[in-house]
């Protein structure tokens, strides 16, 4: 007698154990129709619905994948930009909270290797969904961004740390930024039929030539910071990119300086990086189109460190604003120097490359009034805040570079597009289809990532499109206007 | 021999041996590698603390074995050699846990103390730290005492066994092991299991142990059927050549394109730098000028539109080169040794320079380098693929081997030589410098141009960015390790410095520290490279006659 | 030696075999010197820089220049007396750079940089100079020394390893953030001077970094001129072997010198991290291949072209891009420029060698 009485206690507790809420609703099976109202936004309805303001991405993801069988629901592409009288489906509260932990509908349930155009990636019981990453963690300058970047999708992988059943694994490569190591990388990649997606390469100027390879393998890749307006621009199939492209930053601050600030008159410098010579250029012929007047381009190399001869080229050139591309070290020296010549009411203005802190401490006193444009952390997801915290546990520093959000995001969509279009198996088997998960990477839609909105366009063109505007007040850098 | 200079050696050398811990301790060695498994639960991190104590004890009882053979001796400057490096472990520890140091040194984080207490207390961890140190540098005497054919054996099977652990997963991934594994019906982890790795390590001391048996009987063996084993070995190494890529896969064969175009680079500096004496540090110069060519030439895309396939932009892009080479060598015919180096430099830093500047933009494409350079075809195949341009690669470092070798014995190479050796006899001898340079350069450049065209072939998009002085320093050091001169030290050198760091890419952080302390320790301990040339060799053992002569006389 | 000497019997014989060489030669130098007239005319013609300007550059010329002349001289020094190029002279600069960080920042943070600004200013420099001689003796000791008789490029890679392994060393150890040097209040003003109608800033930093250049730099003469250790030194570089029958420890004296080249780049790196506030591992670098050129221009191996040589370098690029009108892109371009053109004219750089007359 009191060994069953042992056994049904065991079961009883047992059975108080299993998810009940997950069984008795699976995923993406219900939720409730509803008509936006008047001055409704999606967050708004997630604090009332679910009493969690964080719950709005999870409303977004359901309604979007319901959306694609029922046509009487609105897609949305943009979170902040709901109207009144869109139609949207919101999700039972467990799918909420399996949303918030990390879980996805899917994959779908299946005894066979699906067909797939580019192959098929099989992960057996208990094996790792590996996950590539490539960044340039050793080598000048570059070093340090490659690290931020790691960091950032570590800590992707650390917050769901399983997927359907597997452990996820990010395997890590350092590519150096040159065309050399990102194609050695790719190789090493595309040599490793477990890989299964790739987040990276950081530069554009390994990303162009490993694209090529990835292509050719059917290896799907996600960019967190190539930014280069060619990578995307090739028609490949596999590149896709969770950054924006120069030819939005550039022609957006142009907007901003000409409109905004007033300026008619502007001197550009670049570092002579693809990213700062390439985001110079949209910026000159975004201003230039308004009818402002670029009264000089010059050029430095990254690692100068005395800007005065070129800063005295431009002060004779009565510019009201330079407009700087590249990064923190060389924009200090551009700011603080600026004092030396005698242009210190010129406006110093930068871009994402130099939106950090160790701008501001570089540049000392000569940092104040300074802009920088950046992805619209307004638009960003809600999560920032504890992510930063995180971080900043996690490693002791603040980031040191601003593209960790990127990386961070890069992993989660590859995550969310896997559970979108794996099938799984009896046991457990996880059956990648690779173009399948491509198409579901470039089927992303109104994901709210950490850097802002994401929605792929057809030519894997899926960062946020919005930008923001930055400025140094009292050593900080707050929201121009 | 006296007590206290005993241990005075054990202090001494485990005050170094300390110091070199702490250093690698610092750096962040020992939490990198506690995650990474040699065999089964043994972690890499583990092995490097052993090795600590190990190397302690070995250095001191080596020391002290110079003035007595005393046992006990041994033991008592081992013991304290190993206690003071563990001493030495364990304050760190203590430090680290206890003051905040991570501002200043970023590794000195919780996870440095969780990899040095193996989950203990501290006060147990730091006990142990110290025990462990003074156990193997004892162990490390004993080790010594065993016959020689025994210490060989043990050592080869202890070396086999960590070569493979560390790149299990290496070898594992390459397409023969998983056509090997597939066939077989078995699967591999991403560690070597235990078993296997007892294995090794019996299987491999025995074997050198009975090796070592019948020295003699090898070498009679070899002195019969001499011509049918080197046709064999002929046939043998081409098979495997051509097999190569295939068996290996696609990573490993990215690899030997790339170790295949630093030893064509490298064989064009040989000639510059070897044979003729001048000190070139801007030889990157020329293969970028190669690359810039070909994609210039061939890809659609660039601002001439021209698209040529890539066997006619090949000459072209050699020709480029050779006639820059000419262009470099004119000014500075005068120049001599380091003056030479430094003008060099400068040309490598102008080209990268002038590449990236926005006055060349509108024609090679500034920082945005120059895109769809094609690869080349080969009878309707399209060698896009690592696999079939190693071929190619194979097959123009063949042809530049067989030029260099050529070279090597020709009229222009005995001139060469010449020049190097001393400049005005050379001239007087009737050799006409200016002409005997001007080849150097140009010969040297057109090498690394044809390297650099394949490479802009290879890459299908070329950035500025390729081309620093590294480049340049990379192949300087591969000629010097493999043994300057030497036709077979040049493609050594690029294995050991191309290939084993792309084998080390997984340990990105210390890959660089790690060819910078291989320098160093390569140029102290045999400088005149791995296959040297027979004449490099018999020069430096003049050089070292004549020093020693020296200091003769002075004393 | 057999290397020395043999390579000493090369030098001293002139070369004027090559005339037709030289006559082209001389043709391309007088046209590059052409243009540079007339870009430096078509430049003061338009006339958009006021003296100001060309003041306000030549200063900021000379402070970059003291500190290439620094850095030179301890190239210069070693190349004197061992013939091989210390390319890792450019890191022990860079790590004068962060120990004075590390020191300054410490006082930043306890308040002393505040309180007695000059007393913190002092120990920074005793620091900065007193951390790269003990790197700079143990790089000679146990990757140089065992080295003296190997060929020449041996030495050089083996110098080449040594930079690439303080640089990691460096990275891995203290992180791979960029270090800021704190503002140092008594330093951050400047006069203001009128010159020409326009006001011309002329900071306290700028001052200070030159003289206390010249106070190094007359101290180092005065050590090597007057004293038996710089006479010993002489001796050295004169002949090895000769100096070693007179008695003098050559050892010794090696070491000594590279602690002085040592002590001499730490100062120049303590300086580049107050006057450009950021340092990092690689900050070395570029300032190394600066000053290595430097020294080649002046002359390798001789210590008055050293100086010449780094002041000469540090002008020119803060004045070419503005005088030629040419992208501050291609300073490097112009600078390697210059660099051939002047070993063009003399192979043996602008002083020729004085200190080691019969070493190439």
């Amino acid at each position: 007698m009191k060994k069953w009485f042992v056994v049904v206690l065991i079961v009883t507790l047992a059975l108080m154990l299993l998810p009940w809420g997950v069984l008795a609703a699976p995923p993406g099976q219900e939720g409730k129709i509803y008509t936006l109202g008047p001055r409704e936004t999606l967050s708004l309805i997630a604090a009332r619905e679910y009493g969690n303001v964080l719950a709005y991405p999870a409303i977004v993801y359901y309604n979007n994948l319901a959306a694609q069988t029922n046509p009487q629901l609105t897609k949305i592409t943009d979170p902040n930009a709901v109207k009144p009288g869109d139609v949207i489906l919101l999700p039972t509260a467990d799918q909420v909270k399996a949303y918030l932990a990390g879980e996805r509908v899917g994959p779908a349930k299946g005894d066979a290797p699906p067909d797939d155009l580019w192959g098929v990636v099989t992960i057996g019981p208990g094996e790792p969904v590996r996950i590539g990453f490539a960044a340039a963690l050793s080598g000048a300058g570059v070093d340090v961004l490659g690290l931020d970047e790691k960091r950032g999708a570590e800590l992707a992988v650390a917050d769901r740390p399983t997927l359907a059943g597997h452990p996820v694994e990010l395997v890590v490569e350092d590519d150096l930024c040159s065309g050399e190591g990102g194609t050695a990388v790719a190789n090493k990649f595309v040599a490793d039929p477990t890989i299964v997606a790739v987040v990276g390469n950081m530069c554009s100027s390994s990303s162009i030539p490993a694209s090529d390879i990835y292509e050719k393998a059917g290896y799907t890749m996600v960019s967190p910071s190539s930014t280069a307006v060619a990578f995307t621009a090739r028609g490949l199939r596999s590149a896709n990119r969770v950054c924006w492209s120069d030819a939005i930053q550039g022609p957006a601050a142009a907007k901003f300086v000409y409109e905004k600030l007033g300026i008619r008159k502007v001197a550009t410098i670049h570092d002579g990086s693809p990213y700062g010579e390439g985001l110079v250029n949209a910026f000159a012929e975004g201003f230039k189109a308004l009818g402002g007047e670029v009264v000089a381009q010059e050029a430095v190399s990254v690692g100068d460190t005395d800007m005065r001869p070129v800063l005295t080229k431009i002060s004779v050139t009565g510019p009201e604003l330079i407009y700087f591309g590249g990064f923190v070290a060389e924009g200090a020296f551009l700011a603080s120097q600026r004092v030396d010549v005698g242009i210190e009411k010129v406006i110093f203005m930068g871009a994402d490359g130099i939106k950090a802190d160790d701008f501001i401490k570089a540049a000392g006193a000569a940092a104040e009034g300074a802009y920088a444009s950046a992805a619209d952390l307004a638009t960003a997801g809600p999560g920032v805040n504890a992510f930063l915290a995180k971080y900043e546990a996690t490693y002791g520093e603040k980031p040191p570079a601003p593209f960790h959000l990127h990386a961070y995001d890069a992993v989660n969509v590859i995550m969310d597009a896997i559970y979108a279009s794996a099938v799984q198996g009896p046991d457990g088997t996880l059956w990648i289809g690779r173009e399948a998960l491509n198409r579901a990477i470039r089927a992303t839609s109104g994901y709210q990532g950490l850097s802002g909105v994401i929605t792929c366009q057809p030519n894997g063109d899926c960062g946020t499109g919005t930008v923001a505007m930055s400025k140094v007040v009292n050593g900080q850098w707050v929201p121009a206007e | 021999m006296k007590l206290l200079s005993v241990v005075r050696a054990g202090i001494r050398n485990g005050l170094i041996v300390g110091a070199v811990a702490v250093f690698i301790v610092l750096i962040g060695m020992v939490q990198t590698f506690a995650k990474r498994y040699l065999v089964s639960d043994l972690t890499l991190s583990t092995v490097i603390l052993v090795a600590f104590g190990l190397a302690a004890g070995a250095l001191a009882a080596q020391q002290v074995s110079r003035n007595t053979t005393q046992l006990g001796s041994k033991v008592l400057a081992a013991a304290v050699s190993g206690l003071i490096t563990g001493v030495m472990l364990a304050l760190l520890l203590l430090v680290v846990s206890q003051v905040p140091l991570r501002d200043v040194l970023v590794n000195a984080t919780p996870e440095m103390v969780a990899a040095l207490s193996f989950g203990l207390p501290l006060s147990g961890a730091a006990l142990l730290l110290i025990g462990l140190s003074v156990v193997m540098a004892v162990l490390a005497v004993l080790y010594g005492l065993l016959p020689s054919r025994v210490r060989r054996a043990l050592l080869e099977g202890i070396m086999a066994v960590t070569l493979i652990g560390i790149f299990w997963e290496a070898i594992v991934g390459l397409d023969v092991s998983r056509l090997v594994m597939k066939f077989l019906g078995v699967k591999a982890g991403k560690v070597l299991p235990l078993p296997a790795g007892l294995g090794l390590l019996i299987l491999v001391s025995l074997v050198t142990y009975v090796w070592r048996a019948h020295p003699q009987s090898n070498v009679t063996v070899r002195r019969t059927g001499e011509g049918l084993r080197r046709y064999v070995s002929l046939v043998l190494i081409a098979g495997a050549l051509i097999a190569l890529p295939f068996a290996v896969g696609l990573f490993w064969s990215q690899t030997l394109t790339t170790i295949g175009l630093f030893t064509l680079m490298g064989l064009g500096l040989n000639i510059v730098v070897g044979m003729a004496g001048l000190l070139d540090l801007g030889y990157v110069a020329f293969y970028a000028i190669g690359a810039y060519a070909m994609a210039l030439f061939s890809s659609p895309a660039s601002s001439l539109h021209i698209g040529l396939p890539f066997w006619v932009a090949l000459p072209i892009a050699l020709l480029f080169a050779a006639i820059s080479g000419i262009l470099l060598g004119i000014p500075v015919l005068r120049l001599r040794g380091d003056y030479l180096a430094i003008v060099t430099l400068g040309f490598g830093e102008i080209i990268r320079i002038l590449a990236l500047s926005d006055v060349l933009k509108p024609y090679i494409g500034g920082p945005q380098g120059i895109m769809e350079t094609p690869s080349p075809f080969f009878f309707g195949i399209q060698m896009n693929d690592p696999r079939y341009l190693y071929y190619l690669i194979l097959a123009a470092c063949l042809v530049v081997v067989f030029l260099s070798l050529r070279l090597n014995d020709s009229r222009i190479g005995r001139a060469w030589i010449a020049v190097r050796e001393d400049e005005d006899v050379a001239q007087a001898m009737g050799i006409n410098l200016v002409a005997a340079k001007l080849m150097a350069f140009a010969i040297g450049a057109s090498f690394a141009g044809v390297g650099g065209a394949i490479f802009a072939a290879r890459q299908g998009a070329i950035f500025p960015m390729d081309f620093t002085l590294f480049v340049s320093i990379n192949v300087l050091c591969l000629i010097i390790i493999g043994g300057i001169g030497s036709i077979p030290g040049v493609i050594t050198g690029a294995f050991f410095l191309i290939g084993l760091p792309e084998v080390l890419r997984e340990v990105d952080e210390y890959r660089i520290l790690a060819y910078g302390a291989g320098l160093v320790i390569m140029m102290l301990v045999r400088p005149e490279g791995l296959i040297p040339s027979a004449r490099r060799r018999l020069e430096l053992h003049e050089a070292e006659d004549q020093g020693e002569l020296a200091a003769y006389t002075v004393s | 030696m057999a290397v020395v000497s043999r390579e000493a019997q090369v030098s001293r014989a002139p070369i004027v075999r090559v005339s037709v060489n030289r006559i082209l030669l001389w043709v391309v130098g007088l046209g590059v010197a052409a243009l540079v007239v007339w870009r430096i005319a078509g430049t003061a013609a338009r006339g958009l820089y006021g003296p100001d300007i060309w003041i306000m550059q030549t200063l900021n010329g000379l402070v970059q220049g003291s500190m290439y002349a620094l850095v030179a001289l301890g190239y210069t020094m070693v190349y004197g007396i061992l013939l091989m190029i210390n390319f890792a002279h450019g890191e022990i600069f860079m790590i004068g750079a962060m120990a004075g960080y590390f020191v300054l920042n410490g006082f930043h943070q306890s308040g002393l940089l505040a309180s007695d600004p000059v007393l913190a200013l002092l120990l920074t420099f005793v620091v900065g100079m007193g951390v790269p001689p003990i790197v700079g003796v143990l790089l000679e000791r146990i990757a140089y020394r065992p080295l003296r008789r190997a060929p020449r490029l041996v030495p050089l890679i083996c110098a080449i390893g040594a930079s690439f392994f303080l640089q990691q060393a460096v990275r891995l150890l203290f992180g791979i953030r960029t270090k800021v040097y704190p503002t140092v209040a008594v330093l951050s003003g400047s006069w203001t001077v009128n010159v020409g109608g326009r006001d011309l800033r002329i900071q306290h930093m700028s001052a200070l970094i030159i003289v206390i250049t010249i106070i190094l730099m007359v101290a180092l003469y005065l050590l090597v001129r007057k004293t038996k250790i710089g006479k010993a030194m002489r001796a050295v570089a004169e002949d090895k072997e000769a100096a070693a029958l007179m008695g003098i420890d050559v050892d010794w004296v090696i070491m000594i010198t590279f602690a002085i080249g040592s002590a001499l780049a730490g100062a120049a790196g303590v300086m580049w991290g107050l006057w450009y506030k950021q340092v990092i591992h690689t900050v070395g670098f570029i300032p190394g291949i600066k000053a290595f050129t430097s020294a080649v221009l002046g002359g390798i191996g001789n210590i008055p072209g050293a100086m010449m040589g780094g002041l000469f370098l540090g002008f020119v690029e803060a004045i070419a891009p503005t005088a030629l009108d040419i992208s501050t892109q291609l300073k490097d371009v112009i600078s390697f420029g210059l660099l051939v053109i002047v070993l063009i004219f003399r192979p043996s750089g602008i002083l020729g060698e004085v200190l080691s007359g019969k070493k190439a």
